[in-house]
């Protein structure tokens, strides 16, 4: 097998499932707007123009793809390590809390070189430091950090609720009084198209900071042991990787990640911490994670498909409840995680059709990579 | 080269069969034909295609192209159900039992007799004990499956095939876990299941198990049947020069190292210490003492063969000595470097080298190119501050990928796309051109083929006349008399015996490993 088609098979693998899973949603959305009595080629095209159709959609699905780039390269670097982080909700919020409570704290007035910088790694240390908690105890009692993590957001949403609530709230509401300091500015205000639109220059930010944990997952040291033992711990162990300390430093790598989508909220969009902003962010970035891959660079895709998505569903409101969206967003979900193979399969089948009489032409790539797997060790040396 | 065997009496005829996985031909026009009652060997090196020949027989698999015959029936294509309702039945490497349930559940699994709708377990017991009898396969059928020695529960599996009908019987590497006089026990039991009027296939590798029990051999190699012969008109060098494909030393070789050879236990003259193991004892998953207050020495160029059926302490012995599992009590160390709680890779830097027992558990990332497997366990010294240095890395690959001809030489490529035999060499390649003072060797040419395991052992050869210390763990009794300088046999967490390689033969190291002898060397550790 030569390089060019290992790489097409990854390619493949890559590319795959986001479109088996955007065919299916065309499909069950067509259903379900026919249900409606409306015409489907209509009502997408209305969710098209409503989002990439004009700046201030394209702002608003930057905005919100912003937060799920955030927490679903949280629950793919996790993954990458063999963790199954559910606590991303939790660390958003706390991350958000971290940024607003620095904000607050930072006198008014304070250069934003220095006040926004402070603010940023505050959600970074709030969001790591709630992730941290479940790596420690897998690491030093072996609990599962399933378990854990989806406790950690009871607890942690559950306490962020109640000191906003008794101690910061400004009366009337659920949120903190606005920050002093560490506000990042709109794109609206440089690019006038933009106006009006949610999407700040925390874009930018969490771009960096994709590109940074590729380079880490990808290049560095720590990324080569983490990815090790994501993939088989028994051999990271084995070549002297501390499986404990890649564990713990793994999520709280992630819920640092996590964290950082706070800081498109607090300190781009609303210059406060609000109660529940985070509500539904941190679960959909396992579903970022899952048709992202868990690579960085699918995560970007996803989460800008996920915004549009929801972005979307706001703009066919007055067609078609915009409830449908949650529905596809479902299916989408369903359709990475339970279709693939089976489609995999059909596909190879077809493949197979066409080949039949004529067993000499080369096979699909990524048919060769499952043969070369199923056959293990059975496989004739070059 | 192909004498026509069976004619009309052929129970299993496959003719030209292909079949591709992806772009690897793993059987291109392979031929089989076995007659009625006979035991019948089917060997090759690793790879050879033999294991797929022998699923599309059984169902496993379909063919993409040829024909296959059971009884004078085309079968072609048949699933697994068909093929075992036809009385064919393959008994697998990996045993398939319910380790919870008792030997006779296990045999009727799937075929439970019934009365009034609840499982009738006296009459499953009775069907047992019969079968049992008949066939000489000497099961306790009441015993849980998890009690039985692996002996035993090969005999089960065999008794489970039975009992489904099976007329004709495929074996896959039957032996790979079976203790010398278990495998005599064996030999007898297929022969009385043979006179009994069943078939026999048996996939092997090992050729002194194709003398002793089998009337005809088919030879596969790269896909394709390259022989037919019969057994007794033919020699162990006959058949290894047509599966390799050109002429194979057989003989068990003594070449004993430059220095340090046939030393007695504990005597560390010659080369100077390489690794000391004092008072080791080492809990197991478990037991308490899986390996049990052990002692000894491996000098600077000797070879130490732990030989020992599988399960007695001596996986936990090397995890230990390699960081992998805590050490309960007693002392290890590298040349003058105490280990024994160092981390692992302290003992590598400390000059540890390990060739892991099961490569696919221990030593290799099988999503990992060559060349990042090619550093595993040295990504410390591939990195600068932090960051993975990727043309050291690259430089690293090439220069092991040629020295130690992994093939294909691409090392970008995933070491899952490699053979067992090329996967086994990149851990090879790894753990010996790192700076190591001691090697540990568990079962170094596991899944390899011939060809492979003359260059392995070449190489172990090498690195001990290099003045290397190396522990050499094999369940091939056979690799352990042919590399070690010194033999120990591990039994029930404790070596029974250390004899030197003069004194040691598989008739004075049987009794050891089965555990009918007990040490008188425990006062010389």
């Amino acid at each position: 097998m030569s390089d060019t088609t290992a790489r097409r098979a990854a390619l493949e693998e890559a590319l795959l499932p986001p479109i088996v899973a955007l065919a299916v949603v065309l499909v069950i959305g067509d259903l379900l707007i026919l249900a409606y009595g409306e015409a489907p080629g209509a009502v997408w095209r209305l969710m098209l123009e409503g989002t990439w159709g004009n700046a201030y959609g394209i702002g608003q699905v930057l905005y919100k793809a912003t937060t799920l780039a955030c927490t679903g390269l949280a629950v793919a670097v996790a993954l990458r390590a063999g963790l199954f982080n559910i606590g991303a909700e939790g660390q958003l919020a706390a991350g958000g809390f971290g940024a607003a409570i620095a904000g607050l704290a930072l006198p008014a007035g304070t250069p934003s070189i220095i006040a926004t910088p402070v603010c940023i790694a505050a959600a970074l240390l709030f969001g790591g430091m709630v992730a941290a908690v479940p790596g420690v105890l897998r690491a030093k009692f072996g609990a599962h950090e399933v378990i854990v993590t989806i406790m950690m957001n009871f607890i942690v949403l559950a306490l962020l609720n109640y000191v906003i609530a008794a101690h910061l709230h400004v009366p009337e509401t659920l949120h903190t009084p606005s920050v002093h300091a560490g506000t990042i500015e709109r794109i609206g205000s440089v690019i006038p198209a933009f106006h009006g639109s949610a999407v700040n220059w925390s874009v930018v930010v969490v771009g960096t900071a994709v590109s940074a944990v590729a380079w880490y997952l990808f290049r560095t040291r720590a990324g080569f042991e983490l990815r090790a033992v994501g993939l088989q711990p028994g051999v990271a162990e084995y070549g002297g990787v501390n499986v404990s300390r890649t564990w713990m430093r793994a999520l709280a790598l992630s819920g640092a990640i996590a964290g950082l989508g706070g800081v498109n909220f607090v300190l781009g969009y609303k210059g406060y911490y609000e109660d529940g902003f985070a509500g539904g962010a941190g679960f959909l970035g396992i579903a970022v994670a899952l048709v992202g891959r868990n690579h960085p660079l699918g995560v970007v895709i996803a989460a800008l498909f996920f915004a549009t998505l929801s972005q979307g569903g706001l703009a066919i409101n007055a067609m078609v409840p915009k409830q449908i969206v949650e529905v596809l967003q479902g299916i989408v979900i369903l359709a990475v995680a339970a279709s693939v193979p089976e489609v995999r399969r059909l596909v190879r089948k077809a493949a197979g059709a066409r080949r039949s009489g004529m067993p000499t032409s080369m096979p699909t790539a990524t048919e060769e990579l499952r043969a070369a797997r199923m056959s293990g060790d059975q496989r004739p040396s070059a | 080269m192909t004498a026509s065997v069976g004619g009309p009496t052929a129970v299993v005829r496959m003719n030209g069969i292909q079949k591709y996985f992806g772009a690897v031909h793993a059987n291109r026009g392979a031929e089989i034909e076995v007659g009625a009652g006979e035991i019948h060997a089917l060997v090759g090196e690793n790879g050879a295609g033999k294991s797929t020949l022998m699923k599309i027989l059984s169902g496993m698999q379909a063919p993409d192209g040829g024909g296959v015959e059971v009884g004078g029936r085309d079968v072609t294509g048949w699933t697994t159900a068909q093929a075992i309702a036809a009385g064919v039945g393959m008994v697998h490497q990996h045993f398939m039992l319910v380790p919870t349930l008792t030997v006779a559940e296990n045999v009727v699994l799937g075929r439970e007799p019934v009365s009034v709708a609840t499982f009738d377990r006296d009459r499953a017991i009775r069907e047992v004990e019969e079968l049992s009898k008949q066939s000489g396969l000497i099961v306790p059928a009441n015993r849980l499956v998890a009690d039985l020695s692996v002996g035993e529960a090969q005999r089960v599996e065999i008794l489970k095939t039975l009992y489904r009908g099976a007329r004709i019987l495929l074996l896959d590497e039957p032996t790979a876990v079976l203790s010398p006089p278990e495998v005599t026990e064996l030999w007898a039991v297929l022969r009385r299941v043979r006179d009994t009027g069943t078939t026999i296939i048996l996939i092997t590798h090992k050729l002194d198990e194709v003398m002793a029990v089998t009337e005809r051999i088919t030879v596969m190699r790269q896909g394709a049947t390259v022989a037919r012969m019969a057994t007794r008109a033919t020699t162990p060098e006959g058949i290894a020069k047509a599966m390799v494909g050109r002429d194979v030393d057989l003989s068990v070789q003594t070449s004993a190292g430059s220095v340090g050879r046939g030393k007695g236990l504990g005597d560390e003259g010659g080369g100077g210490t390489g690794l000391t193991v004092r008072n080791l004892t080492v809990r197991g998953a478990r037991v308490e003492k899986a390996v049990n207050d052990v002692s000894f020495t491996v000098s600077a160029g000797e070879i130490l063969g732990i030989a020992g059926v599988e399960g007695n302490g001596q996986t936990e012995l090397l995890e230990a000595i390699s960081g992998l599992r805590g050490v309960t009590s007693g002392s290890i160390r590298i040349g003058d470097r105490e280990i024994t709680h160092a981390s692992v890779r302290e003992r590598g830097d400390a000059g540890l080298s390990h060739i892991p027992e099961d490569r696919h558990q221990r030593g290799l990332i099988l999503e990992y190119s060559v060349a990042d497997n090619l550093i595993l366990g040295q990504q410390h010294r591939f990195s600068r501050s932090g960051v993975m240095d990727r043309a050291a890395v690259a430089t690293n690959a090439a220069k092991q990928v040629a020295a130690f001809d992994v093939r294909p030489t691409d090392a970008s490529l995933a070491v899952r796309t490699l053979s067992g035999g090329n996967q086994q060499k990149v851990v090879i390649a790894r753990e010996l051109s790192r700076d190591f003072i001691v090697l540990l060797a568990a079962q170094p040419t596991r899944g390899v083929d011939v060809g492979a395991i003359e260059f392995i052992h070449d190489t172990l050869r090498k690195a001990r006349d290099a003045g290397k210390a190396i522990l050499l763990v094999s369940a091939e009794l056979r690799e352990v008399l042919s590399l070690a300088d010194r033999v120990a046999v591990m039994y029930g967490g404790r070596f029974v015996a250390v004899m030197s390689r003069a004194d040691a033969s598989e008739d004075a190291l049987g009794p050891y490993m089965t555990g009918a002898r007990k040490a008188e060397t425990e006062s010389a550790a």
